[in-house]
């Protein structure tokens, strides 16, 4: 199926691990058809770099269907690409036309260091995560689900900041580099329904303590997180977890 | 309020929303003021409007608050600049801003330097005269002319362009800032969000309108 492939030029973040010093490599992407996904893409590079005895080209992925969010890849200046509400691994080639030059780096943020090219350690989430992004249960037998009653219009929109899948592009799409979209929808998540109420005051509190210790920047509400989320998570997350903090501090006795 | 408050990212925020939400009240009260000019009558309602912000001992008191939310707006803007820059220390080669936000939204910055410079030449134009080194003469009601000033100043045709630019930057500066401050207080509600954002809109062409049509109205003979 030659017919209607693409021949690109991608210039690609080159940098060995942590330490070193990256630049960018240049690569021929030949012969690409337009349905092939752009992680797709990477692969028929990597082989033919594999196949001539040349080291491939690092990035993350797992899932290659949107829901997982590893593929991180600031592509052309945007996060994920050109296409909006998507993830790397469902932007399609057909996004781009024969004879581009596409450039392509990893996650910029002093909180998301580069592991190897593309790929960035996102651990720094996760110690957000860890800091109050959860509930406490007890254990025992499992309750009913329908024992709390949780109005639909409050599921709903818990269940909306619950899309996000942690993948971090609010953080590169950020001018500052801030991770207020991901911290408020997981803080929104929670604070929604009644089993997140109970730690909701501490749980802002730590969540933004340890966001801020991880050494994101500060907001400035441009909005170009929301804009290019892949999962559409609203800015107003972002104007709970002000609210919520700005009450819990109020009232906090520490 | 726990110690920590100021030094959040949030407290931070917090900070620059309450002082810009406070700066845009003073615009209020300021832009009133001058609109007196536009009665027409060589300035007599206006210097009265002046000689009673210059001598109520309120408005003095309030001089200071305001000139102190300006600096810590400043302040804080530049501590926060230099915190975002630390956050990612290596940039991106390609960016695509337009993209995704307002040109003006992430140029916040740049748009407050221009506003301080503003400042800086409009204190020096009327604040310090009126404060510090004497208006010349006085009106037909016996109270300082600063009326006199505003069409001495306004003559020259340089000022005037400078006044009607920095409105334009004032204009955008606000467009970004009226409705974030809401949005950082989180003060965010499906029914009123949306009227917040309009008022912003309204808010941030109209005043800086008003303000650019003094020195315009003065300088082409529209008001005497
Ligand atoms: S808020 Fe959106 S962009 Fe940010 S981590 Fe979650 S899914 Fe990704
Ligand atoms: S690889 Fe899982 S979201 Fe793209």
């Amino acid at each position: 199926m030659s017919h209607g492939n693409m021949n690109l030029t991608l210039k690609v973040w080159k940098q060995k691990n942590k330490d070193s010093k990256g630049k960018f490599e240049t690569y021929d992407a030949k012969g690409i058809s337009p349905d092939m996904s752009f992680l797709e893409m990477f692969d028929v590079v990597n082989e033919q770099l594999i196949s001539s005895g040349k080291e491939p080209i690092a990035f993350d992925h797992d899932c290659r269907e949107g829901i997982c969010g590893m593929c991180s890849m600031y592509i052309n200046g945007r996060p994920h690409g050109p296409k909006q509400g998507v993830t790397t691994c469902q932007l399609h080639m057909r996004s781009f036309k024969d004879g581009d030059v596409i450039v392509v780096e990893p996650w910029r943020s002093a909180a998301f260091p580069v592991i190897k090219d593309l790929a960035v350690d996102r651990s720094s989430f996760d110690r957000i995560m860890a800091a109050g992004g959860f509930v406490s249960v007890n254990t025992g037998n499992a309750k009913d689900a329908n024992n709390i009653l949780i109005p639909k219009p409050d599921a709903d929109e818990a269940f909306e900041a619950a899309a996000c899948i942690g993948c971090g592009a609010c953080v590169a799409a950020c001018k500052n580099a801030s991770a207020m979209l991901f911290v408020s929808a997981k803080v929104s998540q929670l604070a929604l329904l009644p089993q997140g109420k109970i730690e909701a005051r501490e749980r802002v509190l730590n969540m933004v303590a340890q966001m801020d210790e991880e050494g994101f920047g500060n907001c400035t509400n441009t909005g170009a997180c929301e804009a290019e989320c892949p999962k559409s998570i609203s800015l107003e997350n972002i104007a709970r977890m002000n609210r919520e903090y700005l009450v819990s501090n109020a009232l906090s006795k520490k | 309020m726990s110690k920590g408050f100021l030094k959040s990212s949030i407290g931070k925020k917090f900070v620059m929303g309450t002082t810009g939400l406070f700066l845009i009240s003073f615009l209020v009260v300021h832009c009133f003021i001058n609109a007196l000019i536009f009665f027409n009558d060589g300035g007599l309602t206006f210097n009265i409007g002046a000689h009673f912000m210059a001598k109520n001992w309120l408005i003095r008191f309030g001089e200071i608050v305001l000139f102190a939310g300006l600096i810590i707006h400043m302040v804080q803007a530049l501590v926060l600049t230099m915190d975002n820059k630390k956050s990612r220390p290596i940039g991106y080669e390609k960016i695509d801003g337009a993209a995704n936000s307002s040109w003006y939204s992430r140029s916040m910055g740049l748009l407050g330097t221009l506003l301080l410079m503003f400042l800086i030449i409009h204190l020096a134009h009327f604040w310090v005269k009126s404060r510090f080194t004497g208006l010349p003469g006085e009106d037909a009601n016996g109270h300082e002319n600063l009326y006199a000033v505003m069409q001495e100043t306004f003559k020259q045709l340089w000022v005037v362009i400078l006044y009607c630019l920095s409105m334009i930057s004032l204009s955008y500066h606000l467009l970004h800032g009226f409705q974030s401050a809401f949005q950082t207080l989180g003060l965010n509600h499906a029914k009123y969000t949306p009227l917040i954002k309009k008022a912003g809109v309204a808010f941030s062409i109209i005043v800086p309108l008003i303000f650019a049509a003094m020195p315009l109205a003065m300088h082409f003979g529209m008001i005497k």
